[in-house]
């Protein structure tokens, strides 16, 4: 497409723009020299880089003559924003495969401890947070920003709204997660699960949120179809809930507006209890509510088939939102939490195993008529595995919300098999089905480079999540069981030490896991960037494995 | 105001919010005159260009 240059001078909005981003690059300049730490001078530092590589980027558009108005319709047909979508997928593949190695580097050092190397950057403590981030908010976040400016579009019949907006929060989201992750490595935290940035990051990040909820409420707000689809529905719920956790538990009071350290305002059970609202409705709308949007949207896009049932789509989107909130307490049992607190975080726990496999059910009846596709498109069974572990996950997870079954399984490694059997189960395998349908649509390929490298990555894949949590699933209740077990006096049996030494082997089994689903990740990069070269494998290829499938036929 | 009153309250009209809120929802998702409507939107991810 050509447009005309009829000039090269930026307009009066990214003027404006360019006047703050000035002001922002000389303050934080400022703050880069007055820093009292070194972590937040380097911080201060990147912000004013940032500042300075928006200006340029805003004169070098004006120069090519990029900045000129795009119609919104061409030829009667919506002019959909596809570019910040592929920007999307493609930092979502790159913070995955980061955030599965530190992953997999983690899982190593649990194992063989002086692989931590003795330095402060590379030490347990620092890696995990980096692992947790990037595999939720990197790679997480970047799916659920890209598939939803493309869902958004596509369900609203209208292009995305704004045109600087868009980028500013993609861009300004993976601003966000270099200085979060950047800070884990130098030590930077204010030690809140799934919330460790320090204030000045959390301040960028509800700045570009409330920029991301404007952007997808003024699409809608220009939508050509009268009804909102209910993956939208799932989308809003997702950004407005998020914007409101994280502004609520992150309330703090700097030391210095020249230092990384700042003290939350709630103190001792308060605080505690409001985390965990937050860790858990971070699992209950950035991992749950977002990713069931994917799946309303690209489950049947991909099966041909309409949703199985609106009406429970709309049951289920009500009956989550209504229940998920409450469930936080039960991360805090047995604590200083008042005791009913804590039943009440349970019950609604076990509640949500109704609304959980509504949801699963929906999903998963969306392939009625459509089932054979499973044995001959493997990205779709990418997505109905994805289902399988979000209904086992939803049952287990209600399951060690009970006082008693939790009293064995807090703080053991149950907990953390739980987590990933969710995690890569559902919230990976539905993210990688999603990006093996996006990657053709947006690029304008007939088809994935090789589906016989899907069906690749699909096996070795749930092979690593298969030893992953029945190796956690082990290491975990013995650990539970250990630290509980007493003699004939009364005395524990075991002493701590002994309680680490008997986890070992399930330490290794499970990063063989991690490593498998790794290489998984890294075979879908390939079939990737082939799919975007615009190659074609099946015709030119023989067979990868003789007994992988009698005939594959690429899926229509 | 004290603190009983306070919280029984909270609880008494949370309780009949919520409760109500979510039979406006379900009454929305199960009128009979919507079904034409809930069944074009299913099928709205199959029908775009």
């Amino acid at each position: 497409m050509t447009r005309a240059a009829t000039n090269n001078y930026l307009n009066p909005a990214e003027l404006g723009l360019v006047g703050v981003l000035g002001a922002a690059f000389l303050a934080c300049t400022l703050a880069t020299a007055r820093a009292i730490d070194p972590g937040f001078g380097f911080h201060a530092g990147l912000f004013a880089a940032a500042s300075a590589a928006g200006i340029v980027a805003l004169i070098e558009r004006a120069r090519r003559g990029l900045n000129q108005p795009v119609p919104a319709e061409i030829d009667g047909r919506p002019n959909y924003n596809l570019g910040v979508v592929k920007f999307g997928v493609a930092a979502a593949m790159f913070w995955g495969v980061a955030g599965f190695l530190v992953g997999v580097v983690i899982a190593l050092q649990l194992w063989a401890p002086s692989l931590n190397l003795g330095l402060e950057w590379t030490s347990f403590g620092r890696l995990r947070p980096l692992h947790t981030s990037a595999v939720i908010f990197a790679f997480g976040g970047n799916v659920l920003i890209a598939t939803s400016f493309y869902v958004v579009q596509k369900t609203c019949r209208v292009r995305l709204a704004g045109d600087l907006a868009p980028w500013f929060v993609m861009l300004g989201y993976n601003f966000f997660i270099v200085v979060a992750g950047t800070g884990y490595l130098l030590g930077i935290t204010q030690s809140k699960e799934y919330a460790e940035p320090e204030w000045y990051a959390d301040l960028w990040l509800t700045l570009v949120w409330v920029v991301y909820l404007l952007v997808f409420l003024a699409t809608i707000w220009r939508r050509k179809e009268p009804h909102i689809f209910v993956a939208n529905w799932f989308y809003l719920a997702f950004i407005v809930t998020i914007a409101m956790l994280h502004i609520v538990n992150n309330l703090a009071m700097p030391v210095s507006v020249f230092g990384s350290k700042s003290y939350p305002i709630f103190s001792g059970v308060q605080d505690a209890l409001i985390q965990w609202w937050y860790g858990h409705n971070a699992v209950g709308f950035f991992l749950t509510a977002g990713f069931l949007a994917i799946m309303y949207y690209f489950i049947p896009k991909r099966a041909e088939r309409p949703i199985y049932s609106y009406r429970l789509s709309i049951i289920h989107f009500w009956a989550l939102i209504f229940m998920y909130i409450w469930a936080g307490p039960h991360h805090l049992h047995y604590t200083a939490l008042p005791d009913w607190a804590q039943t009440l975080g349970m019950t609604f726990s076990i509640m949500l195993w109704m609304p959980s496999w509504g949801g699963m059910i929906n999903g998963l009846m969306t392939l009625s008529g459509a089932w054979d596709k499973l044995r001959t498109d493997p990205v779709l069974r990418l997505m109905v595995v994805s289902l399988a572990f979000y209904g086992m996950s939803t049952f287990e997870g209600p399951m060690m919300s009970i006082k008693a079954v939790n009293s064995l399984s807090h703080y053991t490694d149950w907990t953390i098999g739980h987590v990933h059997s969710g995690a890569l189960g559902w919230v990976a395998y539905i993210s990688f089905g999603a990006i093996y349908c996006l990657v053709p649509w947006l690029w304008n390929r007939r088809e994935l480079y090789s589906l016989k490298l899907v069906e690749w990555h699909f096996w070795i894949s749930t092979l690593g999540i298969v030893l992953y949590i029945s190796s956690m699933w082990v290491a975990g209740i013995m650990q539970g069981l250990m630290w509980r077990a007493y003699n004939a006096l009364g005395f524990l049996e075991y002493s701590f030490v002994e309680t680490v030494e008997a986890m070992q082997p399930y330490y290794l089994v499970r990063a063989l896991g991690g490593v498998l689903f790794l290489i998984g990740a890294l075979i879908m990069v390939y079939n990737l960037v082939m799919t975007v070269r615009g190659r074609e494998a099946e015709l030119a290829l023989r067979p990868l494995g003789p007994a992988l499938q009698p005939s594959l036929v690429p899926a229509e | 105001m004290s603190y009983e009153f306070a919280s029984s309250f909270a609880q008494t009209s949370g309780l009949l919010y919520f409760v109500g809120m979510f039979g406006a929802a379900l009454l929305y998702a199960l009128w009979p005159r919507n079904r034409e409507r809930f069944d074009a939107a299913s099928r709205m991810p199959l029908s775009e260009e």
